[in-house]
């Protein structure tokens, strides 16, 4: 099978077409050599099947960071059959070094030159035959985010590739390719986005900026509250009728341990976790939003000289804004940052951000202990303890993990996302869930029962049962910060993913959906429940966190610091939130 | 006043990007760090020969946001600082 790579600097959309192309069939692989996975897919090229690999972004290729190696051994060790290298055509001008690199190659090249919607609103021309004939290599203009020009793309690869002399540039003079750039490409002498200028002017004004930067991310939480919350009622109303009509006279027959097993067990806790799904999609959505505007870079500014003096940067801010979806992905964006020290710290402080699993379970806690006025200030204060813990362990570790990487960030215009863009990206979400679903939350949320259900004869989830007897085990610690033994049999599961913690009450207590919330309104008080909610958002959010922080850093050391801090964090801030708390309720 | 000259070119000698003001432009005559920033700076257009210009300046000490032909950047003063503008 042939392989075609794609190849450019960071921002140039190379995601974004590799979407275009693959629709959302690619998988993550590992190649020889390589340290990271790599993204790739199959593609049917005219009539043969190729492989289409997307290779990190870079800004040079004989630079020394860890993705432009990534490129460099990659190109080295795999065969390919053609890069198709990606271009901003409203930036040509500072792409000319690397495209004179890539041409070096000795490798089949085709140009595609993206964004050309903004390219065109600037009035930037691009005769892509004369460059075509003077470069010796096809050219493409389009944008992969409207669709415009794609229908060129497939049918100039395949011309590439089935080509009888490859038609790579042997020996591209330095000045050539700036000589045909710019032949072929006039750039207006005042080209500037104006909708960009006017908009900035307002979003960074050096003293409202901030305040907006907050009261817009206030919005979007609120948003997704107000929209997600009606939709995750529905949900979960719906999941328990199922149960009622349709799975209870199914199994009626049916021993009862295996329908304590699969309605009890399985059902209850999947069923209560599947209920937040809604939320969960609607919050990458909005987030998503926030970040295809190309508001998050602007956030970095805004941020930079506060993140600054604790030791971080305007993209480790953004990287923990990132982390409010899922702390994986922000891990793994950490690679954009060259300078070690401030990579870990980075790392360290992206494990307090309040992700989405997270956030179902302050969903479920708030709703059933505060009133709906109370509700979105009370998960706000979590985001806003999320980011102080942040703030606090970089204090306390930035001397040890010391940054000397330059600050230099890009500013794209700002852009509407596409509706197809906000669809992929739910989908992606949907699948994410379930293949967590798939992996982690089944075998929980069977554990759990089992933990609750045995020794056989013992009273589901009481003192005797096998987690009731951890959770007694456990309670001298846990019992300080007014954590129950249910809630303390939620949080060592919880330790896995935090998808399970809901689920895992759910069959603690035999019950899903309105029922089990009525039941946790009687058990707890606000104070326990919000003690139990601190602790949750400091301590170790999952298992594929803590196994993304060991492979990016191959350290035991620093990983075994990365669980270890935030746990007793957590039991410092909730003791003392507790502690304090009932002192001036019994005063 | 030859003294006052002298004071007058050294101070020009040394002009650098973080001087820069807010609305003004220049050109970039050499970058001052090592080799593997000084590619970054320049994939991004920060090399010799190119004109800057400072769109903004945040507060506290912030980054500057910049603009060179099409691209728009940030960049902390202190990067900044090794940037030699033309007199």
């Amino acid at each position: 099978m042939k392989r075609v790579a794609l190849l450019g600097m960071p921002n140039t959309g190379k995601s974004t077409l590799f979407n275009r192309l693959t629709g959302a069939h690619a998988k993550v692989g590992n190649w020889p050599g390589l340290t990271v996975e790599l993204l790739s897919a199959k593609l049917l090229v005219g009539d043969q099947m190729v492989q289409l690999i997307d290779l990190p972004g870079i800004y040079d290729m004989h630079g020394f960071s860890d993705d432009e190696k990534v490129v460099t051994t990659f190109l080295e060790t795999q065969t390919t059959d053609l890069l198709v290298v990606l271009l901003n055509t409203s930036q040509l001008d500072r792409q000319l070094n690397f495209v004179q690199q890539v041409m070096q190659q000795r490798v089949p090249v085709l140009l595609v030159m993206n964004m050309v919607d903004e390219a065109q609103k600037l009035g930037i021309h691009v005769d892509t035959k004369g460059l075509s004939e003077q470069l010796g290599v096809h050219v493409c203009l389009l944008s992969a985010k409207y669709g415009q020009g794609m229908e060129q793309l497939l049918p100039a690869i395949r011309k590439v590739l089935t080509a009888t002399s490859p038609s790579h540039p042997s020996g591209v003079e330095t000045n050539h390719v700036e000589q045909a750039f710019g032949q072929c490409i006039s750039v207006p002498s005042q080209a500037s986005h104006v909708l960009t200028e006017s908009l900035d002017r307002v979003l960074l004004h050096p003293w409202f900026g901030l305040p907006i930067f907050f009261a817009v991310m206030l919005l979007v939480f609120q948003g997704v509250f107000a929209i997600g919350k009606p939709l995750q009622d529905a949900t979960a109303w719906m999941l328990t009728e199922g149960r009622t009509f349709l799975l209870e006279p199914l199994m009626a027959t049916w021993p009862t341990v295996v329908q304590g097993l699969l309605l009890d067990g399985l059902y209850n806790g999947l069923s209560t976790v599947a209920s937040f799904v809604p939320l969960i999609v609607l919050f990458f959505v909005f987030m998503g939003i926030v970040e295809d505007t190309g508001y998050l870079s602007r956030a970095a500014y805004l941020m930079d000289a506060l993140m600054s003096r604790f030791g971080l940067d305007g993209r480790s801010f953004v990287m923990l804004l990132m982390g409010f979806g899922c702390n994986v992905p922000a891990l793994m964006g950490t690679r954009v940052i060259r300078s070690k020290g401030l990579r870990y710290l980075t790392m360290l402080v992206i494990p307090f951000s309040l992700c989405s699993a997270r956030m179902q379970v302050f969903v479920f806690f708030i709703a059933a202990l505060f009133t709906a006025t109370q509700a979105p200030w009370v998960l706000f204060s979590l985001y806003v303890m999320s980011l102080l813990m942040a703030m606090l362990t970089s204090l306390l570790f930035k001397n040890r993990y010391v940054n000397n990487d330059a600050f230099i960030l890009e500013m794209p215009p700002y852009r509407f996302p596409t509706l197809r863009q906000i669809v992929l990206r739910g989908w992606q979400e949907v699948r994410h869930f379930l293949h967590r679903a798939s992996r982690f939350i089944v075998i929980g949320v069977l554990l759990v029962w089992a933990l609750t259900n045995f020794p056989i004869g013992v009273g589901a989830g009481s003192i005797d049962s096998w987690a009731g007897q951890m959770g007694q085990f456990m309670a001298p610690v846990l019992s300080p910060l007014g954590i129950s033994a249910e809630l303390t049999i939620a949080l060592i599961f919880g330790f896995v993913a935090k998808e399970i913690v809901i689920g895992s009450l759910a069959v603690i207590y035999g019950l899903e959906g309105q029922m089990l919330v009525d039941t946790i309104t009687s058990h707890l008080h606000w104070m326990q429940a919000y003690s139990f909610m601190l602790f949750v958002l400091i301590y170790t959010p999952c298992v594929s966190t803590i196994a993304t922080i060991r492979n990016e850093t191959k350290s035991l050391w620093f990983t075994t610091l990365s669980v270890v801090w935030p746990l007793c964090a957590a039991w410092c801030v909730s003791f003392i939130f507790y502690e304090t708390a009932t002192y001036f309720v019994r005063a | 006043m030859p003294h006052s000259s002298t004071l007058k070119s050294n101070a020009t000698a040394l002009r650098t990007l973080e001087g820069l003001r807010v609305g003004e432009s220049a050109c970039i005559v050499s970058l001052n760090v090592e080799a593997d920033l000084s590619k970054r700076f320049s994939a991004l257009g920060l090399r010799p020969g190119n004109w800057v210009r400072v769109l903004r300046s945040a507060i506290l000490g912030g980054p500057m946001h910049l603009r060179i032909g099409t691209t728009e950047l940030i960049l902390r003063r202190h990067e900044a600082r090794s940037i030699a503008l033309a007199p």
